[in-house]
């Protein structure tokens, strides 16, 4: 499996923390209000995080 | 070829106007005594390619009516003053949101119920000033079955010029009343369609008054994408918390009726007798029947007495009520209320002359011995 | 992968209004991906809403939208949809606004079965006047009306929808946005009035004062809770306790569409 690019569009990103929440993986974290994501290599691309994203914040591209 | 002509009903009259004028949608509740014009319409809709509902509640028709008219659609409603207090949330928000449609209120007595099958002229200060906020308004007041049927039309053609709810107002006795009209014939009136921006789909603001006060108004369907809201907004219709945005909207809004040239264009009046009047009654609708009457006969007996009719009342006559109040010895007022239109006619005649009253609330029609005795009682 | 929004929403307008981890965003996206997958034109496209939160999701979306009165939405919509039968028109709100002050017009256009797609966002609250009880709060609950908990029995918007005459009626929650998509992507293709009820969340004015520690609590509760119509048809009523249906819940083809009633009444005019 390629690997995934996971895109943080921080004006958008409110820190409600659903992504990291129910990120099957544990690909995200939160740094105090913003997500990052600091294990993308973990990625299954299951579009969770981005489908839950109320905020229209974070992406998942392929790499 | 003679022309058409038939012996109608007033709010039959006023349907006949309205299909005249272009309507092509009608969303109403049955409301005493304006249902006739429903029922005509709910026939006459249909076969001119148009469509009529009949909504769960008047603030519904109300909507519907906006609604349709987004689309391009001229968009009518029919009520009585009930009707007329539920609708005035959504009749602001046609003032704000700029949507042209036209508000038949068929008035008889209240407040409440009142009496549905008497009439009144209680509903004409709610017709400006019935919805919240700082708004222009339009009302027009027929008195016969001819006019019901032309200032139909010309509602329409205002409130599409003007881009705003437009009222016509007339009271019970006229609206069932039966009289012979002539029907225009197709042209003979004018018929105003509102203006379509000309500008492309991205540029296009649909409050945008660069090029004048009334902006050009999209059809939704049509190439033209735009937001509507009822909230304060800029020209770009989106909402605006900013105080000079929402200063100088709310000041076109109101300015766009109320300017001079707007005036000239919307106020309408007939003065019979005026001449040499040392009296005038300031009268309208059925009341002014009345008065003409009046005026007749107080004239057989020596008395200097006319009449002024505004067919217009909002935006109010004020120029010209002032020279009357300079020119006469009195004004008499005469209207199926307790005093409406005297207290606008009082402000504007500054005490010039003497201004009174002659109302009526019982349901039954003010006959011109009431208006003639209050003449006397005043010379 | 990454799924094209930018293109539906309006230039400039993100970040939206709602507060962080409100769920309305999430219905926003499920809404842009139906209209996407019904292929519906943007021109013609009217998207109509009342006053509330949810009721400030048109002004984001390019299209044809309208942000009207509260509680009018479905009869605005219904003004459009009648002058022009063409065009798709959608409604979105939320409960208070739907159920509520426009509970009439709701029904109404329920009984008309005409061509609107309602996607009702029920949060169980008035969220923008700062948390006072609707018709939708849970009895017993903590609102700013209700200090003492809500005295009130509940709507059930779908079963209101279905009573009604609905004629397309789907449950979800903000916790399936794939369901979102797919129940609204119906809703759009059904012909006639199709409800489609996302239960969604308000951390700010409902989760804090009912003792929800945070928003992910909220969402487990609407991921936990949700039972598939087919798995729950296999319950006992003690099992199905505390939960709620997902999925279509209701689909009747077979009753005419309003617009087209009135359109063979108008050939019967004028024929006449």
């Amino acid at each position: 499996m390629s690997g995934a690019r996971i895109e943080v569009i921080e004006r958008n990103c409110k820190g409600c923390s659903i992504c990291v929440e129910f990120c099957p993986k544990n690909v995200l974290e939160m740094d105090v209000f913003l997500v990052t994501a600091p294990r993308p290599e973990d990625c299954i691309k299951c579009m969770q995080c981005e489908l839950l994203c109320p905020d229209f914040a974070i992406k998942v591209h392929d790499e | 070829m003679a022309k058409k002509s038939a012996l109608v009903q007033g709010n039959q009259a006023c349907a006949h106007g309205a299909i005249y004028a272009g309507c092509k949608f009608f969303g109403g509740y049955p409301i005493t005594p304006s249902t006739e014009v429903a029922e005509e319409l709910s026939a006459m809709l249909p076969k001119v390619g148009g469509k009529f509902i009949q909504m769960e509640d008047e603030i519904g028709a109300m909507a519907s009516v906006i609604g349709a008219s987004l689309t391009g659609a001229k968009a009518l409603t029919a009520t009585s003053g009930p009707g007329v207090s539920l609708k005035q949330e959504l009749i602001g928000y046609a003032c704000i949101a700029e949507v042209p449609c036209v508000i038949i209120n068929v008035m008889r007595g209240g407040p409440s119920t009142g009496m549905p099958t008497g009439p009144g002229q209680s509903d004409v200060m709610q017709a400006k000033w019935g919805t919240h906020g700082d708004h222009a308004a339009i009302a027009l007041v027929p008195e016969s079955i001819q006019e019901i049927f032309e200032e139909t039309v010309r509602a329409f053609n205002l409130a599409e010029k003007y881009r705003m709810p437009v009222q016509v107002l007339y009271d019970e006795i006229v609206g069932h009343m039966r009289e012979r009209i002539v029907f225009p014939e197709p042209g003979e009136l004018e018929i105003i369609d509102r203006e379509a921006p000309t500008v492309s789909p991205e540029e296009y603001k649909p409050f945008d008054s660069s090029k004048g006060q009334v902006p050009p108004l999209a059809a939704f369907g049509s190439e033209y994408k735009y937001h509507v809201t009822g909230l304060n907004k800029a020209a770009d219709g989106f909402p605006t918390t900013k105080a000079e945005l929402v200063d100088a909207e709310e000041r076109r809004q109101v300015d766009k009726v109320e300017c001079e040239e707007a005036r000239a264009d919307i106020e309408k009046n007939e003065e019979y007798m005026i001449e040499d009047a040392e009296i005038v009654l300031w009268a309208y609708g059925s009341s002014a029947r009345s008065a003409r009457y009046a005026v007749n006969e107080l004239r057989k007996e020596g008395i200097k007495a006319g009449l002024f009719r505004p067919l217009t009342l909002w935006p109010f006559p004020e120029k010209r009520t002032a020279e009357l109040a300079e020119q006469a010895k009195a004004i008499i007022v005469p209207e199926m209320n307790l005093g409406q239109m005297i207290i606008e006619v009082d402000r504007v005649a500054q005490g010039r002359c003497t201004i009174d009253g002659v109302h009526r609330v019982d349901g039954d029609p003010l006959n011109p011995g009431q208006i003639m005795a209050k003449v006397k009682e005043v010379i | 992968m990454a799924y094209d929004y930018e293109s539906s929403i309006r230039p400039g307008k993100l970040p939206h209004i709602w507060c962080p981890g409100c769920g309305h965003g999430i219905v926003m996206k499920g809404l842009i991906r139906a209209m996407d997958t019904c292929e519906l034109d943007r021109k013609n496209t009217a998207i109509v809403s009342g006053i509330g939160c949810a009721s400030r999701l048109p002004g984001y979306l390019d299209a044809c939208t309208l942000h009207t009165a509260h509680g009018r939405a479905a009869a605005f919509a219904t003004g459009v949809k009648m002058a022009k039968p063409g065009m798709n028109v959608i409604c979105v709100g939320g409960d208070g606004d739907g159920t509520a002050i426009g509970g009439n017009h709701f029904i109404h256009a329920c009984r008309r079965n005409i061509d609107l797609t309602y996607v009702i966002m029920n949060n169980y609250i008035y969220g923008m006047t700062g948390g006072q009880f609707s018709p939708c709060t849970p009895t017993g609950m903590l609102a700013s009306t209700t200090p003492y908990g809500n005295p009130d029995p509940v709507f059930d918007i779908s079963k209101l929808a279905i009573g009604a005459g609905a004629t397309f009626v789907a449950r979800t929650t903000a916790m399936h946005p794939r369901q979102i998509d797919k129940l609204i992507t119906q809703g759009i293709k059904h012909k006639g009035m199709a409800i489609i009820e996302v239960l969604d969340d308000c951390p700010t004015s409902y989760g804090r004062r009912n003792k929800f520690r945070s928003v992910i609590d909220m969402m487990k509760r609407l991921k936990d809770n949700a039972v598939p119509v087919k798995a729950a048809a296999k319950m006992t009523p003690e099992q199905l306790e505390g939960k709620f249906l997902t999925g279509v819940l209701y689909h009747d083809t077979e009753l005419p569409e309003y617009c087209e009633q009135y359109e063979a009444l108008t050939k019967k005019a004028q024929n006449a």
